[in-house]
């Protein structure tokens, strides 16, 4: 039964690959559902096709069958431009290695969503304010990533996630790179903006106990298919 | 993604591999260089010829004569066959109506005659030319030694230089000094009764009012002698007209030779042939502003009842020679450009390679495919026009080369220096734009490329 109201939803989503001769389910017949404000874990081992799901609800990757929907269009009928669109308004994404560009100052790299956008010169300076102050690299700015920290790293992605004032939040494991420490800081700030912007984020990570501590929701995942869908306690 | 967006983001990934963007641009600019080094010599040479051919009067100049004087002349022929114009006189009203028509700067007689020069009490065996006004205004007489003459009326002489060198060794010690021409003047007979019907009032070129009523009874040769002071020296006689190559030694005012009423080796025939009691010209020459306005005029003097002659067809064959020329040029030159553009292909393939996850996040944070393709496009386009610009400067600099080398053999040659290369504005714009077109061919391949990228397999790339 489909919820009208979701933030992204997947009907029977299928994303298959051929390598050789052998065919590799990746995302094999996955139906979810996630409400808009909702934080949602996709948790599992390496290979378990987390990151694929994630890259198609990003709309960077297309399903072999099944639907992918974001507000309830579905993204296996969109082109490529409406998918770069869907990608640049719908959708912040942060990553495991930032993919901050390193030529770039930290202003730059949060400058570049609203460049690849079109948006004015003239509201983009007050844009990436307010994203840098979100995040809390005001100092910064000037900075390339290179002498920036790990931490400083992905908050400053989480500034380019942010600057286009996406609804949805995807980040894949976004404290794969960093220590314990720091990995925590960055939950908090993923939580402090899912309350505080009502974001809906999905995040793709293999740490249960950290995403117990501050997803809402942990969809388990295993060889492609969905093993268990399940709010927190 | 807006263009300025673009062009600055191109602008910081070509400043990013500075020194492989840097050698690939200077392969353009070689290219360029080539192109423009090449066409500035086909077009530097094509102007020196139109320049020398301008200067010999050769292609604004039109002769005029009656029909029955280019009876069996080629084209005389073949305007006879075509119009049906009853035959008028080349008199002196055919003269001043020619001189009305518009376009025409000037209409004169061919005068040149052998006679005898004295200088220093030795006499010489030479030919004698006039030389119309409009000479002067031509740019014919540039570069000679002395002047032209001062006035259209003035009794000076200008010699040419091997002849001067008859007179003295040092020619350029003749200017000032005067030379005596002697001559033989026609002067007109009393008409007989009998002979007014019959007899013909011609002369070659100088039917003077006063003379023309008494022609009708033939003439008389009387010597005469004329001072004139020398006033310049040319290396080679301009030629002035159809009958200019090699026309005369001495060279004289037109007003001058008309006034001296010289008796010329055709008088006689034409007193005989001439229609009776009217004076006629053998034949006129007239110059057009442009030789672009010969066939005009031409045309216009057609229906008059005149036959006319000019090089009109010989300057269309030149012209097509250069372009052939040009165009050949142009394929050699563009060789190198061809060649450079190859050098893109690779930068960019190779930028590519080493922009692979650069180009995933770009397409992660809403590029479009055409935002990425548009990206390496501008990349190449920029490439290309600072090559562009720089392939016009060294080509400049290679042309400017050629010309001082060349100038350096001739000044030791002891002869006048010549523009071998020229390098115009439209040549500037043209290579400029040629480049940038090269550049974004060559950007085609690799910006297609970079805008298929997979942004799964590009982001996951290390």
């Amino acid at each position: 039964m489909p919820n009208n109201n979701a933030a992204i939803r997947t009907n029977h989503a299928t994303r298959h690959y051929q390598m050789g001769s052998a065919l590799v389910r990746a995302v094999d017949d996955v139906s979810i559902s996630v409400r808009p404000g909702e934080f949602v874990a996709l948790l599992g081992s390496s290979g378990s096709g987390k990151s694929t799901l994630l890259n198609l609800i990003a709309g960077l990757d297309r399903p072999t069958s099944g639907g992918i929907y974001a507000h309830e269009r579905n993204l296996a009928d969109m082109d490529s431009e409406e998918l770069a669109k869907h990608r640049s308004h719908t959708i912040g994404m942060v990553f495991q290695a930032f993919n901050l560009l390193p030529r770039m100052t930290l202003e730059e790299n949060v400058e570049l969503p609203l460049r690849l956008a079109a948006v004015d010169r003239a509201e983009r300076a007050a844009r990436v304010h307010e994203a840098i102050q979100h995040v809390k690299l005001g100092a910064r700015l000037t900075h390339r990533p290179t002498e920036l920290s790990g931490g400083e790293q992905q908050r400053a992605a989480l500034a380019r996630a942010l600057v286009n004032r996406p609804t949805i939040l995807l980040a894949d494991e976004p404290t794969g790179n960093l220590d314990s420490v720091t990995g925590d800081e960055i939950m908090n700030l993923l939580r402090e903006i899912n309350e505080s912007l009502r974001m809906t984020i999905v995040m793709v990570t293999h740490e249960h106990p950290r995403a117990e501590r501050f997803a809402h929701r942990m969809i388990l995942m295993k060889d492609g298919k969905l093993v268990s869908d399940g709010e927190r306690p | 993604m807006k263009f300025r967006d673009l062009t600055e983001l191109a602008w910081r990934n070509l400043r990013e591999a500075l020194l492989r963007n840097s050698l690939t641009t200077l392969g353009i600019g070689v290219g360029v260089a080539s192109l423009v080094a090449m066409l500035s010599l086909g077009v530097g040479l094509q102007q020196m010829a139109n320049q020398r051919l301008s200067r010999s009067g050769l292609f604004d100049a039109i002769i005029v004569a009656p029909r029955t004087n280019f009876r069996g002349f080629g084209r005389a022929t073949q305007d006879n066959d075509a119009a049906p114009v009853p035959a008028g006189p080349l008199d002196e009203d055919a003269r001043k109506a020619l001189e009305r028509l518009p376009n025409v700067v000037e209409v004169y007689p061919e005068i040149r005659f052998p006679t005898e020069i004295r200088y220093a009490g030795i006499p010489y065996s030479t030919i004698v030319a006039g030389v119309p006004e409009s000479a002067r205004r031509g740019g014919a007489y540039d570069g000679m030694t002395g002047n032209f003459f001062s006035g259209p009326s003035a009794d000076e002489a200008i010699l040419q230089i091997e002849f001067a060198r008859q007179l003295s060794p040092q020619p350029n010690s003749l200017l000032g000094k005067d030379l005596v021409l002697r001559y033989a003047e026609r002067q007109s007979l009393p008409a007989e009764p009998e002979a007014n019907n019959n007899s013909t009032a011609a002369s070659n070129g100088v039917p003077s009012n006063g003379e023309s009523a008494g022609l009708s009874g033939g003439f008389s040769v009387v010597p005469r002698e004329e001072k004139l002071r020398i006033v310049g020296i040319v290396e080679t006689e301009p030629a002035s007209g159809f009958g200019g190559v090699g026309r005369g030694r001495v060279l004289i005012p037109l007003q001058v030779a008309e006034k001296l009423r010289v008796a010329q080796t055709n008088d006689f025939r034409t007193m005989l042939g001439a229609r009776p009691g009217r004076s006629a010209y053998q034949s006129l020459t007239i110059r057009v502003k442009r030789p672009s306005l010969v066939k005009d005029v031409e045309d216009s003097i057609k229906p008059m009842g005149f036959t006319t002659f000019s090089l009109l067809d010989a300057t269309n064959n030149l012209r097509q020679v250069f372009a052939v020329f040009d165009l050949l040029m142009g394929i050699f030159g563009s060789l190198a450009l061809i060649v450079a553009s190859l050098g893109i292909i690779n930068t960019l393939v190779m930028a590519i390679l080493e922009r692979r996850r650069e180009i995933g996040v770009l397409k992660a944070l809403g590029a479009a495919d055409s935002d990425i393709g548009k990206l390496f496009f501008v990349e190449a386009g920029v490439m290309g026009l600072i090559g562009g610009f720089l392939g016009v400067a060294i080509g400049w600099l290679i042309g400017f080369g050629i010309n001082f080398a060349t100038n350096v053999y001739l000044r030791r040659q002891a002869l006048p220096p010549l523009t071998v290369s020229s390098v115009p504005w439209w040549m500037v714009a043209a290579a400029i734009s040629f480049s940038i077109a090269v550049s974004l061919a060559a950007g085609l391949y690799p910006a297609s490329r970079a805008a298929r990228l997979n942004p799964v397999e590009a982001l996951r790339y290390e």
